[in-house]
């Protein structure tokens, strides 16, 4: 018990932690005095940090620190997007496989063998790239190969429950397969599902992160992370701060998320015992 | 029996192999516009109508889906991928030149992180909770968070710009070259194989003959050199494949990054470039080679395992 009050403490440090990312994402204007990130003064350009600019400004002038945090906008919104995509759709598909089995089961677990045998990053860069670059099309593409994940995951789950004698009894008593599904089949696989996709947010926004910095995800002027790094690269020699706020926001947004859901995860192991 | 296995693993492989292909040929399907059109944007000419239709009917872009994919799966059979709109050279050939650059770079990252990862992973799960146990899981923790090109840009800063150790551009294709590209490839995936290593000792270490091995007073440093680590390895081989695996395809932003000459930054730029058969043939070489390596994984394993050959779970 003592444990478990221990560990929750710790989640709770670390939900706080997430929550002020979120925070300082929705009220970016006035975090940042209300300064646009899109606003270039020239004059104003490569400047060292300085109580001014903190983190420097870029090429254009534009304050890095502000641009940083409206990139969490960006960054977060689209790591949630792509975790939840692929939880409704890797879980509704693997719950429905693993109940149903037959035809339905094949095609979806040779859909997933196939993803397996495939190197994630390789796919996602082409189409993302071939849909044109946008964080739109970043999404679609971590989406598309990421989903199979969370299909066999949801699967093996119902597979674990679906011969339990109180399946059965449902089955015999004339209860409908969809009742059986959202009763029985959805809410013992959930807990599991959304413990894998809070571990996750972090890869996910790495990942989409990496797609930007390589020129298939956001465009400029967004104020988009990757794009931030990938932006200041040239200027590695003359203003290396261009890419010092972004990288450690990935990485400190990365860390935080990475340590919530471990912690989460540790958790629901605690009361699963 | 253990034939048949194979026989079947193969039979598999070559389906996906098939699957594979399809969606590879289909990517480029999911193009907005027309990719003549976009062919000769890329190229910086505006070409007229009759111009585009030509060259519509001379790389066969007229005839069905279905007969294009057939035709283009064909000459893959034969070696042919194709022409790349970009280079004009066969697709094949541009990829060989670049597949052993980005091999010699994924082989020496994975040396340099089998360097770092099992010493570490060793002392962590013989001094299990001890502080270097802590020190060295806050260092995992922090390597599997840190984004690759952030190392990367970094490590430039570091050595290129402010310590010109390392050249900036990784062109040369000599063995300082190959340094910078490799560490950052190796930091990551050192971070990940070092948690993998514990795990995997610290599971044999809690089996009966270790306790055994003790018990008849051999000593420490031979238990686990001679009879942990050689159990232990099985299940890091597996892990080794698939790392190479997805090695092969994450290179391309290091290769970005340090401008080294492998088939990741080619595969970028043709991408950027929308050059269809050079992203064609780059998905469909990673992927084949994936698949390979995967195979050779699981023919390894029943081969280092004589068990897995007689309950082939794994063939």
């Amino acid at each position: 018990m003592k444990m478990v009050v221990k560990k929750n403490k710790y989640v709770c440090l670390l939900s706080m932690l997430a929550f002020l990312i979120i925070l300082a994402a929705v009220f970016a204007p006035l975090l940042t005095g209300g300064v646009d990130p899109a606003a270039s003064v020239l004059k104003d350009a490569l400047k060292a940090p300085s109580a001014e600019h903190i983190f420097g400004t870029d090429k254009l002038g534009r304050d890095v620190f502000v641009r940083v945090i409206y990139g969490a906008r960006i960054s977060l919104s689209a790591a949630f997007l792509v975790v939840f995509l692929i939880f409704v759709l890797g879980t509704v598909l693997g719950v429905v496989a693993g109940y149903f089995g037959g035809w339905t089961d094949a095609v979806l677990m040779r859909t997933a063998d196939m993803m397996v045998s495939f190197p994630g990053m390789v796919f996602a860069m082409a189409i993302a790239g071939i849909l044109g670059p946008s964080i739109r099309n970043a999404v679609i593409a971590v989406a598309l190969v990421s989903w199979t994940k969370y299909a066999r995951l949801a699967r093996s789950l119902v597979l674990k429950i679906r011969n339990r004698d109180y399946v059965a009894a449902a089955v015999v008593t004339g209860s409908k397969s969809s009742y059986i599904l959202t009763t029985y089949m959805i809410p013992n696989v959930i807990p599991t599902m959304i413990v894998t996709a809070a571990t996750d947010i972090g890869g996910m926004m790495l990942e989409l992160a990496g797609l930007s910095f390589l020129g298939f995800g956001a465009k400029a002027p967004n104020p988009e992370w990757g794009l931030m790094l990938n932006e200041g690269r040239p200027f590695m020699q003359s203003a290396p701060w261009m890419m010092i706020g972004p990288g450690a926001a990935i990485f400190v947004v990365v860390v935080v998320f990475n340590l919530l859901g471990d912690a989460l995860r540790d958790v629901l192991d605690v009361r699963e015992e | 029996m253990y034939t048949k296995q194979l026989g079947k693993r193969l039979l598999q492989t070559v389906l996906v192999a098939l699957g594979i292909s399809f969606l590879t040929f289909f990517i480029t399907y999911l193009a907005p516009g027309d990719p003549v059109r976009t062919m000769f944007a890329a190229a910086g000419t505006m070409p007229d109508e009759e111009l585009i239709q030509e060259t519509r009917a001379a790389m066969g872009l007229n005839r069905p889906v279905l007969v294009q994919y057939a035709g283009w799966l064909c000459g893959c059979l034969k070696g042919d991928f194709g022409i790349s709109y970009a280079y004009h050279k066969p697709v094949a050939a541009l990829l060989m030149d670049r597949l052993w650059p980005t091999l010699k770079l994924s082989v020496f990252s994975m040396f340099l992180m089998l360097l770092v990862s099992v010493p570490a992973g060793m002392i962590q799960a013989t001094h299990k909770n001890s502080l270097a146990d802590h020190v060295l899981r806050g260092l995992t923790f922090f390597g599997v968070s840190m984004p690759n090109f952030w190392v990367g840009l970094l490590l430039m800063l570091v050595f290129c710009v402010r310590l010109p150790l390392f050249p900036v551009a990784s062109f040369g294709g000599d063995f300082k070259s190959l340094v910078l590209p490799s560490v950052t490839l190796a930091f990551a995936m050192s971070a990940k194989y070092t948690r993998q290593v514990r795990t995997a000792i610290l599971e044999e270490l809690s089996q009966d003959y270790v306790t055994g091995a003790r018990a008849r007073g051999i000593k420490e440093w031979k238990i686990l050199w001679l009879h942990v680590f050689p159990n232990a390895l099985l299940p890091l081989v597996t892990l080794l494949g698939l790392s190479l695996g997805s090695l092969l395809g994450g290179t391309a932003v290091v290769e970005v990054i340090f401008s080294y000459p492998g088939m990741g930054s080619l595969a970028v730029a043709a991408i950027t470039a929308y050059d269809y058969p050079l992203i064609q043939g780059y998905v469909l070489w990673i992927s084949l080679i994936y698949m390979l390596i995967n195979l050779a994984v699981d023919a390894s394993y029943s081969l280092a395992d004589p068990r897995m050959r007689q309950k082939g779970q794994r063939i």
